[in-house]
């Protein structure tokens, strides 16, 4: 990727920064940790699942269940593909009914996966309560769908993209726009 | 990467990226398989149609199961074997199929290459469910799927396909897959099972099971199709038990840690011993559950829009 293309909106200190927010904010709103559980939308989501976890068991020095969830099975443009997308395994290794699930994204744009996320979690059980927690918010929702936690909202135009790089994933933290 | 096949007809064309493809994708049927609620949405609206002019329960039960757990509608249609002539009549049949608008037909056939016609002839997918002697894909899917669950690598692993290998569709796909993924295939079975010239498959030849054996990690056994006898294929059934059934001290000649696979249904006490297919070693039910997670992996992959 060509670095001069980035424009840089959160490099790893603001990162760190709205996640310990976020964290303090899911645990004041629901009182601790009871009941809660974070599932982290592939895949993006998966690793800022594992650090507000780890933020939370620092807080409240108890554990969190954690599971990911691939959403691709359920989409609404999969009728409409020439070629299917490559699907990755969910993994929910608990029971997620009565919890109160923290549904985690990187991005929340159209809503279009949100949908599909919270239609996959239905598909696992009856959770108490569905919240979502995103890192960036950034407009142009197609969808009814709000977010609960945001690490920060960042207007964009529509051509604009907006990528969440992570260390998890080989590269350094930031939140960068890529322009069109 | 994406599967760029239209019709899963044979082993032959795929890709070793394209089996791995299937078998990743089968992992999150998998998962899909293991949950109270097993049904997912990727499929709705689409049309598959179980086509199959032979009898079989458990090949044809298996793509329902995966095409309703991916919430398609699922058709099948079992003209009676008498009123096929070949040819004229499976497109017509299939021609009337396409007419009800299906996305994907599974085809079942006495006839080798029954599913080349049918894919040549129709706008639909292609699934070959088994054809004549030819081939059977989604079987040796489901094979590979089963050996790699058991944390088996594919290159250098040692496979004994054991039985009536010429007349065997099953053991066809299963040549073609394992020796692509570099596996070492040994064929066991009375020289009249075996076809001449096999050996081009990259596969070595035993007329001795427990020579066969030695060693290997996995160990197929094929079903002896006992509607064969008095075709000078084997004297008894009873004489091809004593030299090719599988007992618990043959097992004993493979790998400590070997698999005993078979695709069903069995014969139990002609090709394999009662004890050896209810033992630890032994993985057909796992082979059966795998196959629906396999069989969906394939139908989702094939169902991209035309």
């Amino acid at each position: 990727m060509n670095r001069e293309q980035e424009r840089l909106i959160m490099d790893a200190g603001d990162i760190a920064r709205a996640l310990t927010r976020v964290a303090h904010e899911i645990l004041e709103r629901n009182k601790g940790v009871k009941d809660l559980a974070l599932v982290g939308i592939r895949t993006g989501g998966v690793h800022l699942a594992h650090r507000l976890a780890k933020r939370i068991q620092e807080i409240e020095q108890a554990p969190v269940p954690i599971g990911d969830l691939d959403i691709t099975l359920y989409r609404d443009d999969l009728s409409l593909r020439k070629e299917q997308p490559v699907l990755r395994t969910t993994s929910v290794p608990f029971d997620i009914s009565d919890k109160i699930v923290v549904l985690v994204d990187d991005v929340l744009f159209t809503g279009r996966t949100i949908r599909a996320a919270m239609d996959g979690l239905m598909d696992l059980g009856r959770p108490a309560e569905i919240q979502l927690a995103v890192l960036v918010d950034r407009g142009h929702r197609q969808l009814p769908i709000k977010a609960n936690y945001i690490g920060k909202n960042l207007p964009t135009s529509r051509e604009e993209q907006v990528q969440v790089l992570l260390e998890e994933a080989g590269e350094d933290d930031r939140v960068v726009i890529l322009k069109a | 990467m994406s599967l760029k096949h239209k019709n899963l007809l044979s082993l032959a064309p795929l890709s070793v990226e394209d089996i791995q493809l299937i078998l990743e994708t089968a992992d999150s049927f998998k998962e899909v398989s293991g949950r109270e609620i097993k049904k997912v949405p990727a499929l709705r609206g689409r049309t598959v149609v179980n086509l199959f002019f032979e009898p079989s329960t458990r090949t044809r039960t298996s793509f329902e199961l995966a095409a309703k757990r991916l919430s398609a509608d699922v058709i099948n249609f079992s003209p009676s074997s008498s009123s096929v002539v070949k040819g004229e009549t499976l497109l017509d049949t299939a021609r009337n199929i396409e007419a009800m608008q299906a996305d994907i037909i599974v085809l079942r056939h006495s006839s080798a290459g029954a599913a080349e016609t049918l894919a040549r002839g129709v706008k639909s997918s292609v699934i070959n469910a088994g054809d004549g002697w030819h081939e059977h894909p989604t079987q040796a899917l489901l094979d590979l799927y089963t050996i790699r669950e058991r944390g088996m690598a594919f290159k250098g692993l040692r496979v004994a396909i054991v039985g009536d290998v010429a007349h065997s569709r099953v053991a066809r796909s299963n040549i073609l897959a394992l020796t692509k993924l570099g596996a070492e295939v040994r064929v066991v079975g009375p020289p009249t099972m075996i076809p001449l010239g096999i050996e081009k498959m990259g596969v070595r030849v035993f007329h001795h099971l427990d020579e066969g054996l030695r060693d290997v990690q996995v160990i197929m056994m094929l079903r002896l199709q006992l509607e064969r006898q008095g075709r000078a294929l084997f004297p008894t059934i009873r004489e091809y038990a004593r030299l090719y059934g599988l007992t618990s001290e043959r097992v004993k000649m493979a790998d400590p840690k070997a698999i005993v696979m078979h695709p069903g249904p069995i014969n139990r006490g002609v090709e394999i011993a009662p004890e050896v297919a209810d033992s630890l070693s032994s993985v057909i039910l796992d082979q059966v559950a795998n196959g629906v997670a396999v069989r969906m992996g394939v139908l989702y992959l094939m169902s991209g829009a035309n």
